[in-house]
């Protein structure tokens, strides 16, 4: 049930196309900052404009979309991105991850492992990652262009020196095929070592800073770190408290105002597949009998 | 000192810079020994810190050749130019601002240069910047702390520090002791003399201060409207100066 008033995936079809050569080179190029006239979007900047836009340029119309927001598929974000394209290309939605042809996510990586042909767009805020360490741009794309990137472990010496410990928790600093450094966006660390050797597409959007990039299926993607200090995808020191997974990354969920809490998979398709499954953590609710 | 046998690190030749009809500097050719120290003095406009950011490739010269280690750095690519610029060349600015990063611990702020050459040891990195932070008097207990925190003498000294780690052949200073009350200067200037005798680093240093020049510079250059006016050793030009303008540069110093 395609709107008429607008043309299939809500962008003009000149428009897709000047986002699909930039991905193109973005792919290409992998890690690579292609820059692209981003369009205003009905939504505001910050809630994944540039993903939309990325997303609207890879639809067909036989594609089924999945999008999530922290892992989930019932937030805000996820629900209105979904049920835009649902009515602007009248493209078929799911929420489980192996139906999903191409997935928009923001600040996750599914916990089911991808396979070929399948496609994850990336909402990014920031896709600079030395934006933090040198304002200028041009300053940043000479940097990039002759590989100047010791910057970039004065963050992670400044992190050791005050906590002890490589404390970027999200956003962390990756090297593609030992050449660009690139800011995966605010996934958690722990979804590092996802990004490499992955056999999906995975490409990035960012709307407000006009940025695209991306990675071909199985890209080398390695995370920065120290000798003596080595990257270590981190998680909450738990299992689910719902499906009792103990290797899945966590959420943690306040529940009364006595110090109590939970932990839950903040993947919510991963949780609920195995909770199908029979699995139970220690809060789940009993089995009707 | 000059072995006669060995190459000028550094040759200038015929150097020329124009800003429009204006001159930055005009006709400059020296060449600069391992281990020497070259003063630059002139009085503010007189073209010094224009040839210094030419000499350093921050700013290209509009005619002549700059031959370091014999490699032309006004033709060579940037990329290489910016590869000597954090290896064999330091740069010491007058501001410390300018040549800090103010947001980084002391720490990360001597270590840059060590991870920019590749340096990826923890452990290693922060050895060493304790012990350049030794070297130029600051405590070993203010290496987590930033540079603003920081009096005006310990930023300079942290600076220096920060430019000499990668122990550079070559290092520029534009008024290095500029903005620092009499004291700190003279504590400055002591421990740059120290470091350049133990490193034998070889200086272009320019100043205005002709206290500075006669304390640090084994030969001065005296410049004036762009052009350089007289050239020669230390003493001898601050206690016989030829040219008219050296003369009054020299009985302008007040004395106390």
């Amino acid at each position: 049930m395609s709107d008429q008033a607008f043309n299939f995936a809500y962008l003009d079809e000149a428009t897709k196309r000047m986002i699909r050569r930039a991905l193109l080179k973005g792919i290409a190029v992998p890690g690579y900052q292609v820059p692209f006239a981003s369009r205003e979007m009905p939504m505001p900047y910050g809630w994944g404009t540039g993903g939309v836009q990325v997303t609207a340029a890879c639809l067909t119309p036989e594609d089924t979309l999945k999008v999530i927001d922290q892992g989930a598929d019932d937030t805000t974000n996820a629900v209105s991105i979904r049920a835009f394209f649902a009515r602007t290309a009248g493209v078929e939605t799911t929420t489980r991850t192996g139906e999903a042809s191409v997935i928009q996510t923001r600040h996750r990586i599914p916990e089911e492992p991808l396979v070929e042909g399948q496609i994850l767009v990336y909402q990014v805020p920031i896709p600079e990652p030395l934006r933090f360490l040198e304002p200028r741009e041009s300053e940043t794309r000479k940097m990039h262009a002759l590989e100047e990137y010791g910057l970039m472990h004065v963050k992670l010496y400044e992190d050791i020196a005050r906590h002890g410990e490589i404390s970027t928790a999200y956003a962390y600093p990756v090297r593609v095929e030992g050449r660009y450094v690139m800011d995966p966006s605010p996934i958690p660390k722990f979804d590092n070592p996802k990004l490499s050797d992955n056999p999906a597409i995975q490409l990035f959007g960012a709307g407000r800073e006009q940025r695209i990039y991306a990675l071909p299926p199985y890209t080398q993607v390695v995370s920065l770190d120290f000798e003596d200090h080595p990257f270590v995808a981190s998680k909450a020191e738990h299992s689910c408290d719902l499906c009792g997974c103990g290797t899945s990354y966590l959420d943690e969920v306040i529940t009364d105002d006595r110090g109590g809490r939970m932990f839950v998979c903040s993947d919510t398709d991963f949780c609920e597949t195995r909770r199908a499954q029979g699995h139970r953590g220690r809060l789940a609710p009993e089995e009707r009998t | 000192m000059k072995d006669m046998g060995e190459t000028p690190l550094l040759q200038v030749e015929a150097l020329s810079k124009r800003y429009g009809a204006r001159i930055g500097c005009a006709d400059v050719s020296f060449d600069l020994w391992p281990g020497e120290v070259l003063g630059i003095v002139g009085e503010s406009g007189s073209g010094k810190s224009t040839l210094l950011s030419c000499l350093a490739g921050q700013m290209a010269p509009d005619q002549g050749r700059v031959l370091y280690q014999g490699r032309d750095t006004v033709a060579m690519s940037e990329p290489e130019r910016r590869v000597l610029a954090r290896t064999d060349w330091a740069f010491v600015h007058q501001n410390p601002r300018d040549g800090l990063r103010m947001g980084v611990s002391a720490g990360g702020n001597v270590g840059e240069r060590l991870m920019a050459v590749g340096a990826r040891n923890y452990g290693a990195i922060r050895e060493a910047a304790t012990d350049w932070l030794g070297r130029v008097e600051i405590e070993a207990g203010r290496i987590d702390d930033r540079p603003r925190q920081f009096s005006g003498g310990m930023q300079q000294r942290l600076q220096i520090a920060r430019n000499l780690v990668t122990a550079p052949k070559l290092v520029f200073m534009d008024e290095p002791t500029g903005g620092l009350d009499v004291s700190v200067q003279a504590r400055l200037l002591d421990l740059l003399r120290g470091l350049v005798r133990d490193m034998g680093l070889s200086v272009i240093l320019v100043t205005h201060d002709l206290a500075v020049a006669r304390l640090l510079a084994d030969r001065l250059m005296v410049m004036q409207g762009g052009h350089v006016i007289e050239h020669g050793l230390t003493d001898q030009v601050l206690d016989d100066p030829q040219a008219p303008y050296t003369q009054l540069l020299v009985s302008s110093v007040l004395q106390v």
